[in-house]
């Protein structure tokens, strides 16, 4: 080896090589596989569920997928549907753009830019790291004991408004964090060029910070949604219903389906069919599932176009 | 972010008053998350205060958290039993994503050059994106009749074992995000002298890079642990006994956990009247399972800052 090695610039894997030359360690190549397995036993797993589902789902997906995504719910596997489920699910997406995004990137303007450090705002801070530890379910007891029961007056009990706020307020904590994060990497040099030449805290945050940011914070808040749209427990307490229902009559106006009329959403009915014992309905669950994550990938595919064509926008 | 602006250069008095204005609108949205917080452990604690005691004036008095077996609809609330197979489950996780999540980490940290990194780091993304009614259906109808009945004939169709390994898959990509972090934390003087030494990599990989990073990694797997026992679609779906349960030891036997118990009470809240005292046990197991959550995402939290400070 006559590579020269100038000390402090050699990377540990340059030094390395150069101390050992070409021996090949067996114990080093053991530890590296293992490792490596159990990197790739995630990607196996990724692959047999989606193999899995796939397979299972083939004789819904294959003979009538139109019909399958188009049709209510119904007692007989042979034609049943999840179009409910699609609508209800859009709509409580839809409640938690609307409410937790302005919500929760408002707070984490406030808790990076605005608040000083003092005991209240640091209380503040780790209050918001620990609502994004307690587990959905404990959201769908909050859902249920306040937007359900002690709000009914405004949400009507179980309908879309319950489920959508239940959903928003567990999203909130999630779009805090990213937020805060995506501001905090921008540079400080620009702030105070910002500043420099007069503008105000807002007016630095609305026409700098803000638009560096936004990529990223965008990214983050399409991921917090993407989790709500997959998630079930709390809509199982905030009175997402589980049985076959009527949807309302094809007059009914959307205002009152969402505020009077109760509701579904996707994987509520995927559960629901899952834990029916006729083999019929697996690949009923198998389909809603494959409906599910194509759904979730439209999603985030959505978000990094999205986040590309601002990206570009801000360069030119 | 603070700022001396001196009277004659801070501009109009419309801007300031608008400045005052958003500042107070932010505050507002910032001060909802206390809100938010305080509604959650009010409304628990509540529901949970109004079920002891509803609890105390039935024959069985409070005693029934320690009856045989959790069976709401028949007043027997033993939480002993539910919360034993709450452990069980994610002890059961966690022997499987402590292996998979750690090796994942180390390989991503120490071994992946950077090119294979950015090619195999999404793999954890999308298994972390993947909603958990969709493992849960993996779990039953994959895990318990291809791969544990095969090797185990005992298992029942619905088992607390093919729960706890769907649990793990879930938690596989946090703690393997956050053990990594850690790890990438470690300062690289750390590895130059391990191999100045003339260790070898394997050696410098688990015998330097590993201790120096195990508080991280404790917190890593701590967060791990609270993820498992607060996770419910999984056990849902596949650890079954919708009705209530028995205490059982044994994993291939179905049975409740404190999140499973909550999700079946759910589906039959429909039925059950609100003032139940069945629909109320749910406050007090959600009480339960919140306080233990919050224990432990503050150890962790606690940890992870006291490694921090040492580098």
């Amino acid at each position: 080896m006559t590579t020269s090695v100038r000390p402090y610039s050699a990377s540990p894997e340059m030094v390395r090589r150069a101390l050992e030359g070409k021996k090949i360690s067996v114990v080093d190549l053991l530890v590296s596989t293992a490792l490596l397995l159990a990197l790739l036993s995630s990607l196996a797993v990724l692959l047999t569920l989606l193999i899995d589902v796939v397979s299972e789902g083939m004789p819904v997906l294959s003979t009538r997928l139109v019909d399958f995504v188009t049709s209510p719910l119904s007692a007989r596997p042979e034609s049943a549907g999840l179009v409910q489920g699609l609508m209800g699910s859009l709509v409580l997406v839809g409640f938690v753009i609307v409410v937790a995004f302005p919500l929760g990137v408002a707070a984490a303007i406030y808790l990076e830019e605005y608040a000083k450090d003092t005991p209240l705002n640091r209380l503040l801070v780790s209050n918001v790291r620990n609502l994004a530890g307690v587990p959905s379910i404990v959201y769908g007891l909050l859902g249920l004991a306040v937007f359900v029961k002690a709000l009914s007056g405004v949400t009507n009990g179980r309908t879309l408004i319950s489920g959508g706020l239940t959903l928003a307020v567990l999203v909130l904590p999630i779009i805090v964090i990213t937020t805060s994060e995506a501001l905090r990497a921008v540079p400080r040099g620009l702030r105070e060029a910002s500043f420099g030449v007069g503008a105000t805290g807002w007016e630095t945050i609305r026409h700098q910070v803000l638009p560096v940011s936004f990529p990223a914070i965008l990214t983050g808040s399409v991921l917090a949604v993407a989790r709500a749209f997959g998630e079930s427990a709390p809509l199982l307490l905030a009175g997402a219903v589980l049985s076959n229902f009527f949807s309302a009559p094809a007059g009914t106006s959307f205002i009152s389906q969402v505020a009077e009329q109760s509701y579904t959403a996707l994987p509520i009915i995927i559960y629901n069919w899952a834990r029916q014992p006729q083999e019929e309905f697996v690949a009923l669950t198998a389909a809603g599932i494959v409906v599910l994550l194509v759904a979730l990938l439209l999603v985030n595919a959505a978000a990094i176009i999205a986040r590309d064509r601002f990206e570009r926008k801000q360069v030119s | 972010m603070t700022t001396a602006v001196l009277p004659d250069l801070s501009g109009d008095r419309k801007r300031l008053r608008r400045e005052a204005r958003v500042r107070k609108g932010l505050a507002l949205a910032a001060l909802l998350t206390v809100a938010v917080s305080a509604a959650i452990v009010l409304s628990l604690a509540f529901e949970a205060i109004n079920f002891l005691s509803q609890l105390a004036a039935k024959e069985g008095g409070i005693g029934s958290l320690l009856a045989d077996g959790w069976f709401p609809r028949r007043d027997r609330f033993d939480l002993r039993t539910i919360v034993w197979h709450t452990l069980m489950v994610s002890l059961l996780a966690m022997a499987v994503a402590t292996p998979l999540g750690l090796g994942a980490a180390m390989y991503l940290s120490e071994y992946a050059r950077p090119r294979v990194r950015r090619v195999l780091k999404p793999i954890l993304e999308v298994l972390a994106g993947v909603p958990s009614v969709v493992i849960g259906f993996f779990a039953l109808r994959f895990i318990t009749p291809e791969l544990l009945v095969p090797v185990l004939p005992t298992t029942q169709l619905s088992n607390l074992l093919a729960a706890g390994i769907g649990v793990g898959i879930l938690i596989v990509p946090l703690v393997a995000s956050v053990a990594e972090d850690a790890m990438r934390a470690v300062p690289r003087s750390l590895r130059e002298a391990s191999y100045g030494l003339g260790a070898k990599k394997w050696h410098t990989s688990l015998r330097v890079v590993f201790p120096a990073a195990i508080s991280g990694i404790a917190a890593a797997l701590i967060l791990g642990v609270s993820r498992a026992v607060g996770e419910t679609m999984v056990v849902a779906i596949a650890a079954g006994a919708t009705g209530g349960s028995l205490l059982t030891l044994n994993p291939l036997n179905g049975g409740q956990t404190m999140t499973g118990a909550m999700a079946s009470l759910a589906i039959g809240s429909d039925q059950v009247a609100g003032s139940n005292v069945a629909f109320q046990s749910l406050f007090f197991v959600g009480l339960l399972l919140f306080v233990m959550t919050f224990l432990l995402n503050l150890a962790s939290d606690r940890i992870v800052r006291r490694y921090r400070q040492r580098y």
